[in-house]
């Protein structure tokens, strides 16, 4: 990284819902500031002015389910120091990863009128499984705190200070009680990635997983408690299939 | 001029998700313009098939993060309306406050950072922070207090967690909503000083012709509820949508374009909302479009922001009032049992008219799902729009006409991301 220059970031965007850039507009108080520590190089959604790369940090929003966007993803590797994959799309092929569990000409057929003008690939798959990713931040959206917290990590080389435990840690943390002990709600808590700050207990509502598998889950444990709640199985498999299906370890609960 | 020019813009910038536009002259005269999307398909129709309707408003609210709250109102009232369901006051209440926390965020989004750039010559916010900070910080603050609204009641403000079907998951009490009133009363101050600002940018003389449409409601400003009406009669209500609305298939096009039958093109959003239904709006909002130099009706889309930083006011103002009109209900929501048929639901996204039928079998699984963003159905006037706009300014460069003809397209505050799912894509491998 150039001692003279500010360090260039890029954003760069797949198929998503533009909610995790978003997320970086969405940080009021520290976007003039951020804007002020980097040239903000690539950001289509922000702004018209485009600087050419290299680029010393990319954030990659989406995933890819196009031959044209899985050409274009190596370029962008090309061009990057550091890429980071932010949110379930890019991290997990997002919920239009339901696509890989389906026959994608039915789906093209349910939605377009003449689908021979569709072109998509069968799947649609995280960055990883394309090109080599420095980081990735999980979530459906990411939690935009914690993606300060990546982007300033990177600039100043060192490793982000983000948990991978679960949810359940969270709950704990913030004194919520537990909503499957108490009433009976099923909940992914203890399976999923934390980083939400223990969102949906503090509502009253279970966990649905949107920011995907914790390191190393004991899914295996709690499929039987979900059952015992009164979720049937394909209520089990459309839990674990939602915005992280293609994530392996929610994969393995539904085709083990 | 007799040449054959192309005016055109192959990744927009400052708009949400990927597009393209193109405009064709041939001696003088503007033969076509076309608005492109490239954005891959994500086939949310198909995939919300053998869900159960219950997982409608946090599944469709990912089409996009910008209105989230739009999907999961349009598909809540779908599935209320199919399992013949009235929910409480209470729910009505913080539904409504709720969307209006996302019409400030997504208004403030797109005055600040993706449309004044243009009448101020910069090429984005940050751009235009190193000149203005304190304009752009007002945005910011704008943002700021729409967000936390979303925060508080929805439990974030990008796809929000606490909504269902029937009502919340917890009704927040009135005391924890009381924090939000002083951001909200500095949010109208800064407000009423975008209409002030918006309202002394330069605009060109320019006027759509084509019939608007929006939802209209005896009681309010029509956001969350309404029968679909238009400026020439049309009054219908949600369930009647596709016997008077088509999408035709034009064949120089690659996206469907939604007319409404026999009648043709017709634009939805603020500046269809505002002509309808500006009668409703408070009595400062009201003031302040006076104030501004908006008649009773606006049919130009380079005013469309001055429409929005009213629109603005209106909703910091609603929000404060239903705030103060809140009762904590007993159950935050009401029970809703499936039944088989066919639910309709409409509700204004911040772009404009957002409409979702589901066909649910008894267990209450989905069968099939359609779903209408409002840049779908907006397709056609910007094309037309394009077209009116060059033909107007031929004498401009090449370099001019594209700068204005991406202003002409943002001045619809198109969501690329949300047409998507929608619109006949054509992925070549260019």
């Amino acid at each position: 990284m150039s001692t003279t220059h500010k360090p260039t970031l890029a954003v760069w965007k797949f198929a998503s819902c533009d909610g995790c850039q978003l997320s970086i507009l969405d940080l009021e108080d520290e976007l003039l500031t951020l804007a002020g520590a980097v040239e903000i190089a690539e950001f289509h959604e922000a702004t018209s002015h485009n600087v050419a790369g290299p680029y010393d940090l990319s954030l990659v929003e989406g995933s890819i389910t196009t031959e044209h966007d899985a050409q274009r993803i190596q370029e962008v590797r090309r061009v990057s120091k550091t890429l980071v994959t932010i949110g379930a799309c890019a991290t997990a092929g997002g919920v239009q990863a339901l696509r890989n569990f389906a026959d994608v000409a039915d789906f093209t057929a349910a939605v377009y009128a003449s689908p021979e003008y569709i072109s998509t690939l069968a799947t649609s798959t995280p960055i990883s499984a394309h090109v080599k990713v420095d980081f990735e931040l999980h979530g459906c959206p990411i939690n935009k705190h914690q993606l300060l917290e990546v982007v300033s990590a990177f600039l100043r080389g060192r490793k982000p200070a983000i948990a991978s435990t679960s949810v359940c840690t969270e709950c704990k943390r913030r004194g919520i009680v537990c909503v499957t002990v108490a009433h009976g709600t099923p909940c992914l808590g203890p399976v999923t990635h934390a980083g939400c700050g223990a969102l949906c207990p503090a509502y009253n509502r279970g966990c649905f997983g949107c920011y995907g598998p914790m390191e190393a889950p004991n899914t295996g444990a709690l499929v039987p408690l979900l059952r015992s709640q009164g979720l049937d199985e394909a209520g089990v498999r459309r839990v674990f299939q939602t915005f992280n299906a293609a994530a392996p370890a929610f994969r393995e609960v539904v085709e083990p | 001029m007799s040449e054959r020019r192309t005016i055109r813009t192959d990744y927009l910038a400052r708009v949400e998700g990927e597009g393209s536009f193109s405009v064709q002259i041939d001696g003088g005269r503007v033969e076509q313009a076309e608005l492109r999307i490239f954005e891959p398909p994500r086939f949310f129709e198909a995939l919300l098939r053998g869900r159960s309707f219950t997982e409608a408003p946090d599944i469709t609210a990912r089409i996009c993060g910008i209105c989230p709250v739009a999907y999961q109102t349009s598909s809540m009232n779908a599935m209320e309306n199919l399992c013949g369901v009235e929910v409480s006051e209470a729910t009505r209440t913080l539904r409504r406050l709720l969307y209006c926390g996302e019409w400030i965020e997504s208004h403030a989004l797109h005055i600040y950072m993706l449309h004044a750039p243009d009448f101020l010559g910069y090429s984005g916010a940050v751009e235009l922070a190193r000149d203005a900070p304190q304009i752009v910080e007002r945005g910011l603050q704008l943002k700021k207090a729409g967000n936390e609204l979303m925060r508080l009641v929805g439990g974030r403000e990008i796809h929000p967690i606490n909504v269902r079907v029937g009502g919340f998951y917890r009704a927040p009490s009135k005391q924890e909503l009381a924090p939000l009133v002083q951001p909200l009363e500095r949010a109208r101050e800064a407000a009423i000083e975008t209409v002030r600002w918006t309202a002394g940018f330069d605009f060109p003389q320019h006027e759509v012709e084509c019939e608007l449409v929006a939802l209209s409601h005896p009681d309010d400003y029509a956001i969350e509820r309404g029968r679909i009406c238009s400026d020439r009669g049309l009054d219908i209500s949600a369930s009647e949508y596709t016997e008077h609305f088509e999408e035709e298939h034009l064949e120089r096009s690659t996206a469907l374009h939604s007319r409404l039958r026999e009648r043709g093109t017709y634009l939805c959003g603020p500046l269809a909302r505002y002509s309808l239904n500006h009668a409703q709006l408070s009595p400062l909002a009201r003031e302040l479009a006076r104030e501004a130099g908006l008649g009773e009706t606006c049919r130009d889309p380079f005013r469309s922001i001055i429409v929005r930083s009213v629109e603005l006011v209106y909703a910091c103002d609603e929000a404060l009032r239903l705030i103060d009109s809140y009762e904590e209900p007993d159950v935050p929501a009401v029970e809703v049992r499936p039944r088989a048929g066919s639910g309709h639901g409409a509700s204004e996204a911040p772009r404009g008219l957002l409409y979702h039928r589901y066909r649910v079998d008894a267990d209450g699984m989905i069968l099939e799902a359609q779903i209408v963003p409002p840049t779908s159905q907006n397709q056609q006037a910007i094309e037309d729009d394009l077209c009116g706009v060059v033909q107007q300014n031929l004498e401009l460069s090449d370099e001019r006409l594209q700068g204005l003809c991406e202003q002409t397209i943002r001045n619809y505050d198109p969501c690329i991301s949300c047409a998507t799912h929608f619109l006949r894509l054509e992925v070549t491998g260019r």
